[in-house]
């Protein structure tokens, strides 16, 4: 991540452990749901699912728009 | 009784044939002992014997690595020694490769101790450290004198069979294994002794230590998304069913591109992960979990973004070295500029 970062690519990192995402070095990151379905619920029903990946998605597509000048976590 | 035998590896500017014009000759050997291998053979004292050098240039190892590693190995057999030593390499990248790479195959081919020393920005260390012992050096061969006596002590010690304590003991770089031993108090108690000491800002010793990672800057944003092409990378393990280039469970030593062009969403039937560290059966279930390709493509269907780009990347982040991930980082980065994408999304288990 860091490498496409360094090449001069936006790059968002969904990841389920933000601690681990801000230690390595991630730039831009939004919190996933959890380390098994970091963009799912299985606890939720399929459309209930699929709209909370689409939001997530959507979160991770404006990050990649924004302007950071540090390691960044867009929560909520 | 006989003097144990050494074997020495110096490169062609420490064995004096030439500096960068004689950088190309391939592994030689000579008898006896030659340059630094003389402070090295007063180090070790009378019991051991320098009985042959082996000299390679510089490029011609670091670009021929397995050749030369295999010269070396059959240059070196032919003296029989106890033990193998190669530099002090400084911060001589190619030099450290070279010991690396000519250690680490003396070790394993010969089943001898073998011993090198580099400074700690030496890029041979990374490469090298879990396998070869390598004592810590200045940058530079001017303190030659200095350095060469904890790489002689540590190879005597090999070489005598002796016990080898810990890299704090013995002054050697960690090599990341992990020792069992049994110790008075329980793990819980000596964390919270190491952190009263913390608190009370006395230094400490941790007993596992944690990486340190670069920190890079970020670069510019995305403009318009509209016309932009997003590709999805992950390190969650994402392959096509049956796993065809076999990534890793764990410890991966590669990635891979697979084309999604066409593609709706990732069924079960067709998609599972390999990733070792974490339960699959979400995963499994619904690839898309892991890897979002269902929202990415009605996300383009829609207009939001440009264009999902035709292949995802993935790999296995399940305790991958460093040195692997940036060199996938690269080469993913690499092919994802030449293909015109604008912006990633990177997801993580």
């Amino acid at each position: 991540m860091k490498e496409i970062d360094r090449a001069g690519l936006p790059v968002v990192h969904v990841a389920a452990i933000v601690p681990i995402s801000l230690t390595v070095g991630a730039n831009r990151i939004v919190p996933a749901v959890a380390i098994p379905h970091p963009l799912g619920n299985p606890a939720l029903p399929k459309d209930e699912e699929r709209q909370l990946r689409l939001n997530l998605v959507k979160k991770a597509l404006q990050a990649l728009q924004v302007e950071v000048e540090e390691q960044t976590v867009f929560e909520e | 009784m006989g003097k144990y035998r050494v074997v020495h590896y110096l490169n062609q500017f420490f064995a004096q044939i030439g500096g960068e014009e004689e950088v190309n000759i391939p592994p030689v050997i000579k008898e006896g002992v030659i340059g630094p291998g003389r402070v090295l053979q007063q180090a070790l004292g009378e019991e051991w014997e320098i009985v042959a050098t082996v000299i390679c240039g510089d490029s011609y190892f670091a670009e021929n690595i397995e050749e030369a590693s295999a010269k070396v190995v059959e240059l070196v057999s032919s003296y029989q020694p106890d033990v193998f030593v190669a530099g002090p390499a400084f911060n001589a990248g190619r030099y450290g490769v070279a010991c690396g790479a000519s250690c680490s195959a003396v070790g394993k081919k010969l089943g001898i101790p073998v011993v090198t020393g580099m400074y700690k920005e030496n890029p041979g260390l990374d490469i090298y450290r879990k396998e070869v012992y390598i004592t810590p050096t200045s940058n530079s061969a001017r303190r030659m004198k200095d350095d060469i006596p904890a790489v002689a002590s540590l190879l005597r010690k090999l070489g005598l069979g002796q016990e080898i304590g810990s890299p704090q003991e013995e002054g050697y770089f960690p090599r990341g294994l992990r020792v069992n031993r049994f110790v008075d108090r329980t793990g819980a108690e000596r964390a919270v002794n190491m952190l009263l000491l913390k608190l009370k800002g006395e230094p400490f010793q941790t007993e596992y230590s944690m990486p340190t990672f670069e920190r890079i800057s970020p670069s510019s944003p995305l403009g318009d998304l509209s016309s932009a092409t997003i590709a999805l990378v992950t390190s969650g393990g994402i392959v096509p069913r049956g796993n065809p280039d076999r990534i890793e469970s764990a410890s991966a030593s590669k990635f891979a591109g697979y084309d999604i062009a066409g593609l709706d969403a990732l069924t079960p039937a067709a998609y599972e992960t390999v990733h070792g560290g974490y339960d699959p059966v979400y995963a499994n279930e619904d690839p898309d979990r892991v890897l979002p390709l269902d929202a990415m493509r009605a996300l383009e269907k829609d207009g939001t973004i440009g264009k999902l780009y035709d292949r995802y990347y993935v790999t296995v982040g399940n305790a991958t070295s460093v040195a692997n991930s940036e060199r996938f980082g690269k080469a993913i980065a690499a092919e994802l500029k030449s293909a015109g994408v604008g912006g990633v999304i990177l997801t993580s288990t």
